[in-house]
């Protein structure tokens, strides 16, 4: 039952002239404070002069500002024509209801409300419910309120109550901008003049004002030739050649002497006011209507003779523009700033450029994760199973599961890895902001921003993010505005449901100058441990090792490292590290021998390298070819008697 | 005051009719009072004696409507012509874009003419503005009276239009010449326009 917005009716394809500007400012401001600004707010006008067209862009810029609030746009004919179906099905009550919850009511052609006093009854009951809820009602109509025909006194009242305006018949400017920017839309351009012409003509509404302009598209389309102002002129059929205007024809009869005044100060008038004041002036109306500071362009008028004017307009509309995009941008990442009046002052455009570089500045991503630890990479194994499917369901349903979750285990299990490897996960999901940093560097940062004078920025900057990883959590200790700030953006995480990870070397309740209400709620989500590698893991990581530095995989070199007791991962990497570099010094072979003699020591007389042979003569056609088939290094007898006793 | 508002697109022209006591200010305007349609006239304010002396000022708002897209409007003014009610003269003639001089021409009131037009010159000064700059025009006012007691247009602009600014010979109680200086003097102040807003 209720019409659907036109799209196409918003603020922005309104052309805003001296006529409808009240309408225009009053309806934007009713689309920002609905139910408190003007309620209600009554917009009357003649036919064809743009009241649907604000009432529907109240409707599009209220819900553009707050999407959750509940518009109807309806006419009266809709109105009395559901209340009718309502009550013939016996739901009244219902259809009182549905209209009481609506945040903003937008009802056109109020006029008909002529003859109609159960709808007046109604509609007064309804106005009644919803000014007392803080609703807004925006009504329009033909007429004002008082000039309905036997409408409710109490009706008249309480629409009179709030805000009445009118949209008045567009001046001749007004005409012509609103003639170019549809020509505009249409892609039609016309000879210089040909819009002017067409202006000129007094139509009583832009809707006449619309069919003429299509009539000289139409034209042109079909003869191929650009029509210029005098074929406009006929094919309009207007006679008027020197520019008429309302006064004097409306007075013409009235009294010689004073008429004949009149049009010598017309044509006074139309001398001294040239044709690029006429120019600026619309510019400046325009803009005016936008909301933009005119200053530029007034000062041009107050020059005798301004040298490039078109330019100077150029170059002002250029710099809306630019401050347009300025302002989207700024509204995206921080909508409290793009209020901010700089952005509408072509004036001062450095510093519209600087506000919103700093609002750039603040709304740069914090710290993500570090591309160098991927989630495939990190070795699984039964000493961290706990925490690797505590981490994917993290992954799978970052906030809602284990939220925060907290990785502890010694130095060198992988804890950074993993967490990396999870912020790399969540943020690979649509718009998610992962930050993701080292306590320390979160620290540092903070005491940037004191010393900036940015904390607001700095905390805009993380409360974005839809997830907080932070490594090395115990480095908070004595960091007291840090634990602060914190302990402020872990509730708010943890309100939102975005997830929250912390490393740590230890349960967080040992850990020391940590506050209480920290570590109870580091302890409210999920503590993972780390344990030390066991013997699978340590194989994986090194066969995925050997691999990546394209090494032989010799099993008995796994076997024998991985049987090796390590505390951590990365000790293991480390012993292989010296193998492999002990290999390439002697230009041998990466083997369990070699290992054996690195890690246990061997005696170093035996180390000469090269001219030790197995006996087995290599022919010198390649009969045997592969290194690994031959027995280059013997183990020491000693060295196999304690491998044994291991 | 600004003559000319682009912004607001508004032209508002502020006319003081100056001239010594009893030149007939008063029925200039109400000469243009009577002839302006009701919807485009002010209420004319008239502040006088009993004796129909004018003892503050007249004034007249037209409202001559949407020109060119503009709302134009004319204040008209008079001011007291008595000597001794130069301060509120001083205070009429305050951001006037143009003034009517109404001189009388009776032979006999030749030197209150003269005192008149030195006295404008002075109030002009006063406010800063040199008196060739500003818009002005000239009305002989009362050539119906008898031949022998006035003296022609001529004679009055040998003794008091040494400025050669526009001169009007008018008969204001008949409405005479009384749209000609209206026009004379809008023309030269809407001129202006194109030179920006005075000062």
């Amino acid at each position: 039952m209720t019409s659907t917005l036109n799209p196409r009716f918003t603020f922005d394809t309104f052309v805003v002239g001296a006529a409808n500007r009240l309408a225009v400012t009053a309806g934007r401001t009713v689309a920002e404070n609905p139910g408190s600004a003007y309620n209600p707010l009554f917009i009357y006008s003649g036919s064809g002069l743009g009241k649907t067209h604000v009432l529907m862009a109240i409707g599009h810029a209220a819900k553009a500002l707050a999407p959750q609030l509940n518009i109807e746009y309806l006419t009266l004919d809709e109105y009395v024509e559901a209340f009718h179906a309502a009550i013939a099905a016996g739901q009244g009550d219902a259809f009182r209801r549905r209209f009481q919850n609506v945040d903003a009511l937008l009802v056109d052609d109020v006029q008909f409300l002529t003859n109609r006093k159960e709808m007046q009854a109604e509609l007064l009951r309804l106005t009644e419910a919803l000014q007392q809820a803080g609703h807004q009602i925006v009504l329009a109509s033909d007429r004002p309120p008082a000039e309905i025909a036997d409408l409710d006194e109490r009706l008249i009242s309480r629409f009179s109550g709030g805000l009445v305006v009118d949209i008045g018949i567009p001046d001749y400017e007004t005409r012509v901008a609103i003639l170019r920017r549809k020509s505009e839309e249409r892609g039609s351009t016309f000879q210089p003049g040909v819009l002017e012409t067409v202006a000129k003509s007094e139509f009583p509404n832009v809707r006449e004002l619309m069919g003429a302009l299509n009539r000289i598209v139409a034209y042109q389309a079909v003869n191929d030739t650009p029509i210029n102002a005098e074929a406009a002129r006929q094919l309009l059929g207007t006679t008027a050649v020197a520019s008429p205007t309302v006064a004097s024809s409306a007075v013409a009869s009235s009294s010689d002497e004073f008429s004949q005044f009149l049009t010598d100060v017309t044509v006074t008038v139309g001398k001294a006011v040239e044709a690029w004041r006429a120019r600026v002036a619309e510019a400046v109306l325009r803009w005016e209507g936008e909301g933009y500071r005119t200053g530029r362009l007034e000062k041009l008028l107050d020059q005798e003779t301004p040298a490039a004017v078109d330019e100077a307009i150029a170059a002002y509309v250029h710099d809306v523009d630019r401050l347009k995009a300025l302002e989207a941008e700024v509204a995206a990442l921080d909508p409290q700033a793009a209020g901010e009046k700089v952005f509408h002052d072509p004036d001062r455009m450095d510093e519209a450029e600087s506000a919103a570089a700093k609002v750039r500045d603040g709304a740069a991503p914090p710290p993500g994760p570090s591309a160098a630890f991927p989630f495939d990479s990190y070795i699984a194994g039964p000493s961290n199973e706990v925490v690797l499917s505590a981490a994917r369901d993290v992954i799978a349903k970052p906030g809602k599961k284990y939220n925060p979750l907290v990785i502890v285990g010694k130095s060198g299990l992988g804890k950074t890895h993993l967490l990396n490897a999870i912020g790399l996960e969540l943020a690979r999901k649509k718009g998610a902001i992962v930050a993701c940093l080292s306590t320390q560097g979160f620290v540092d940062e903070l005491i940037a921003a004191i010393d900036g004078n940015r904390v607001d920025w700095w905390r805009a900057r993380y409360r974005r993010a839809t997830a907080l990883l932070l490594d090395d959590i115990q480095l908070l200790a004595g960091k007291e505005r840090t634990q602060e700030e914190l302990f402020n953006l872990f509730n708010q995480f943890l309100d939102a449901d975005r997830q929250l990870i912390f490393t740590a070397p230890a349960h967080p309740n040992t850990l020391e100058g940590l506050e209480e209400r920290i570590i109870s709620r580091l302890e409210g989500g999920l503590v993972a441990e780390v344990s030390e590698p066991d013997k699978e893991l340590r194989r994986n990581a090194l066969e995925r090792f050997l691999k990546s530095q394209h090494l032989p995989m010799d099993v008995a070199l796994l076997d024998y490292l991985a049987d090796r007791p390590t505390d951590s991962v990365r000790s293991l990497t480390g012993i292989v590290q010296r193998v492999v570099e002990a290999a390439a010094a002697q230009d041998a072979p990466v083997n369990a021998g070699l290992a054996r003699d690195v890690l246990e020591g061997s005696p170093s007389a035996r180390r000469t390298t090269g001219l030790r042979t197995s006996g087995i003569v290599v022919s010198s056609a390649g009969g045997v070819r592969s290194r690994e088939k031959m027995v280059w290094d013997w183990p020491a007898s000693s060295d196999r008697v304690i491998e044994e006793l291991r | 005051m600004s003559l000319v508002n682009f912004t607001s697109r508004e032209i508002t022209c502020k006319i003081v009719y100056y001239g010594p006591g009893r030149s007939g200010k008063t029925t200039n305007l109400h000469y243009v009072y009577g002839r302006v349609p009701e919807t485009r006239r002010g209420r004319m304010v008239s502040l006088a004696t009993q004796t129909d002396r004018t003892l503050f000022f007249d004034f007249l708002p037209i409202d001559l409507g949407q020109i060119s897209g503009f709302s134009t409007r004319f204040q008209l003014y008079t001011v007291p012509g008595q000597v001794y009610y130069n301060a509120t003269r001083r205070l009429v003639l305050q951001g006037a874009d143009g003034v009517v001089f109404v001189g009388d021409s009776q032979a006999r009131q030749l030197d209150e003419n003269l005192e008149s037009l030195q006295n404008l010159q002075s109030n002009l000064l006063e406010h800063g503005v040199d008196v060739r700059t500003l818009p002005l025009v000239m009305q002989y006012n009362k050539q119906d009276l008898p031949p022998e007691l006035i003296l022609t247009p001529p004679e009055l602009d040998d003794a008091l239009n040494f400025r050669a600014v526009p001169s009007f010979a008018a008969d204001a109680l008949h409405g005479k010449g009384v749209f000609e200086t209206l026009k004379g003097i809008s023309e030269l102040v809407l001129k202006r326009l194109a030179a920006g807003s005075p000062a």
